[in-house]
């Protein structure tokens, strides 16, 4: 029994040293300057160049893109998971209340309508969406990133799944006391779906700040950029230079890996749920 | 569906608006034109298109270089999905059968999540680097001297082992949520019942887990056609040439590198088929696995 246990630690540990060691090599080596690295390979303890590279990589603009620095792409990173995770939640939370609480016509209709954006992956419908956004003047724009990653129906199945268990009774006694759809909404349903709301919201942000295909195609201009977009502009410069700076290279990783990781750590019981109930 | 309702002339509508306005520009919209171009031979220069029947989907289909690339993709895809789902579900049997530690576990184990995929394929081209890489050097002592970027076995080795490490958290937080869905009173039962902790695993812990794995099996599918596109891209650098790239990823070439917007269009519809039936097998899944638990 003892012996099993012992056992069943060194498995998990071997699993936990394979999960962390990428990104811990990663900070390692983000801590040097290039040419240590070039010439000693990846590094396994700290450097003395912490600050300066971070410093470089968020304050300099010119290192691996022309016009932008880190800074600017934290910026939008953020604005990205932020606007898409409070877009859609909104979105979503009317289109299934509408769903769940109105009898009203063509009301399947509508739920099969939105139910299939499921069968649409943005990466199989690339190239149309891709022309529709940039007839109507969206490309290089806020909105043209956020606003076409909103609509797939996940979130809304989530809340519909999450009203539907919600009692009857309580939307019984609601009008009873005479409120109305608006008033029972705002006053009762959003209240009673705090949790959910939340649990959402941090697996949208990851969602929305890991997105790399739709801003790749969607900005041009750097001043737009994201971390996790700017990851390909690394490499570009990497291909070619005579001595590659990994050490800047995975300073930016680092700071597209801190923030949703944070996120997804601080919030943790939050985040599982919100992962396991809405069946991605 | 909810035994009292409102009824509201306009309001539903004005609710689905913003929804259904979207749906339909950004997703009905591009589909149908995807459909549409799928029949056509475009001109790359924009002057005009023809219709060209299925055609676009015979010369898809027949081509030598799809058939390459369908197959490296049912590779990955086979590689991708059991070794994450393999290493999850032992991960997750050891992390809810510890007591010392499970929570410190849990968290290390399940961080990775966050990591964007082209970010988890910037950090494989750091390790498996040629001239800085450590699993290079690693594999050097074996005589395994790894060309990643030139060896097409060796490229889709990192890519692999990259997407894994990619995808076990997921995994892991699904079957650690239906271990502990199952009874603690199941469990007692089969321990008086059986003393070996492997056959029990095999005879009463894994079919309860069983819903789950087959739910977990479509989304990891899917991970590996779709949401790889950021690790593939980056692991070849933007210059695909001789290296391993999968089905989606030829979408994207070939539209927007390629200028073959008939072609790439044929294989989105291609595609779309394939997400259509694992999405319906998904659905019946999910029915059964309510019905389950």
């Amino acid at each position: 029994m003892k012996k099993n246990l012992i056992w069943d630690h060194v498995i998990l540990l071997v699993g936990v040293f394979f999960m962390v060691s990428p990104v811990v090599l990663t900070l390692m080596t983000s801590t040097h300057d290039a040419i240590t690295v070039y010439k000693e390979g990846v590094q396994f303890l700290p450097g003395g160049k912490f600050l300066e590279n971070y410093e470089t990589v968020l304050f300099q603009a010119g290192g691996f893109t022309k016009e932008v620095d880190g800074f600017v792409m934290l910026k939008n990173s953020m604005i990205l998971g932020l606007g898409f995770a409070i877009g859609k939640i909104i979105i979503s939370m009317l289109a299934a209340y509408a769903i769940v609480y109105f009898r009203f016509p063509m009301a399947s209709l509508c739920f099969w309508v939105i139910f299939a954006t499921l069968l649409l992956p943005l990466e199989v419908r690339i190239l149309p969406s891709y022309e529709i956004v940039q007839q109507l003047g969206m490309v290089n724009t806020y909105s043209g990133l956020i606003v076409p990653l909103i609509a797939s129906a996940t979130g809304t199945f989530f809340f519909r799944q999450f009203f539907l268990s919600v009692p009857d009774e309580l939307l019984e006694a609601a009008r009873i006391d005479g409120a109305g759809p608006w008033k029972f909404f705002k006053d009762i349903l959003v209240p009673l779906s705090q949790t959910m709301i939340a649990a959402s919201f941090i697996i949208m942000f990851v969602f929305g700040w890991n997105q790399y295909l739709w801003p790749t195609l969607m900005t041009t201009d750097e001043s737009l950029f994201t971390l996790v977009r700017g990851i390909k502009q690394i490499l570009q410069v990497w291909v070619g230079a005579q001595i590659p700076a990994f050490n800047e290279a995975m300073a930016l990783a680092i700071l597209a890996i801190v923030p949703p990781v944070l996120i997804v750590v601080i919030f943790q019981s939050w985040f599982v749920k919100g992962l396991v109930e809405s069946d991605k | 569906m909810k035994k009292v309702q409102f009824k509201s002339p306009l309001l539903p509508y004005l609710l689905l608006l913003p929804q259904l306005a979207i749906v339909t520009i950004f997703f009905l919209w591009p589909a149908a034109e995807a459909v549409r171009s799928s029949f056509y031979l475009e001109d790359p220069f924009g002057f005009g298109s023809t219709f060209v029947g299925i055609d676009n989907f015979t010369d898809t289909l027949t081509s030598s270089d799809y058939g390459r690339v369908a197959r490296f993709t049912a590779v990955f895809t086979f590689f991708v999905t059991f070794l994450s789902l393999g290493i999850a579900l032992l991960l997750a049997v050891k992390a809810d059968k510890v007591i010392r530690g499970a929570s410190s576990y849990k968290t290390l184990l399940m961080w990775v999540y966050a990591v964007a995929p082209p970010v988890a394929g910037l950090i494989g081209v750091l390790l498996f680097d040629q001239h800085v890489g450590p699993i290079v050097d690693f594999f050097a002592m074996f005589g395994w001297k790894m060309q990643i970027g030139v060896d097409y076995f060796d490229t889709s080795f990192a890519m692999i082992v990259t997407s894994v490490w990619k995808q076990i958290p997921v995994n892991f937080i699904f079957f650690l949520s239906g271990l502990q869905g199952i009874s603690k009173s199941v469990q007692e039962a089969a321990s008086i019942d059986c003393r070996s902790g492997i056959r029990r695993f095999w005879t009463v812990t894994f079919p309860l887990l069983a819903p789950t794995g087959f739910f977990l099996l479509i989304i990891n599918i899917t991970y590996a056609f779709f949401d790889t596109f950021g690790i593939i891209d980056v692991m070849v650098k933007g210059e695909p040439g001789n290296n391993p790239v999968t089905l989606v990823y030829k979408v994207y070439l070939d539209g927007f590198r390629g200028n073959d917007l008939g072609g790439s269009s044929a294989q989105s519809v291609i595609l779309m088929d394939l997400v259509f039936v694992l999405t319906i097998i998904q659905l019946r899944l999910n029915e059964r696995r309510v019905h389950y638990t």
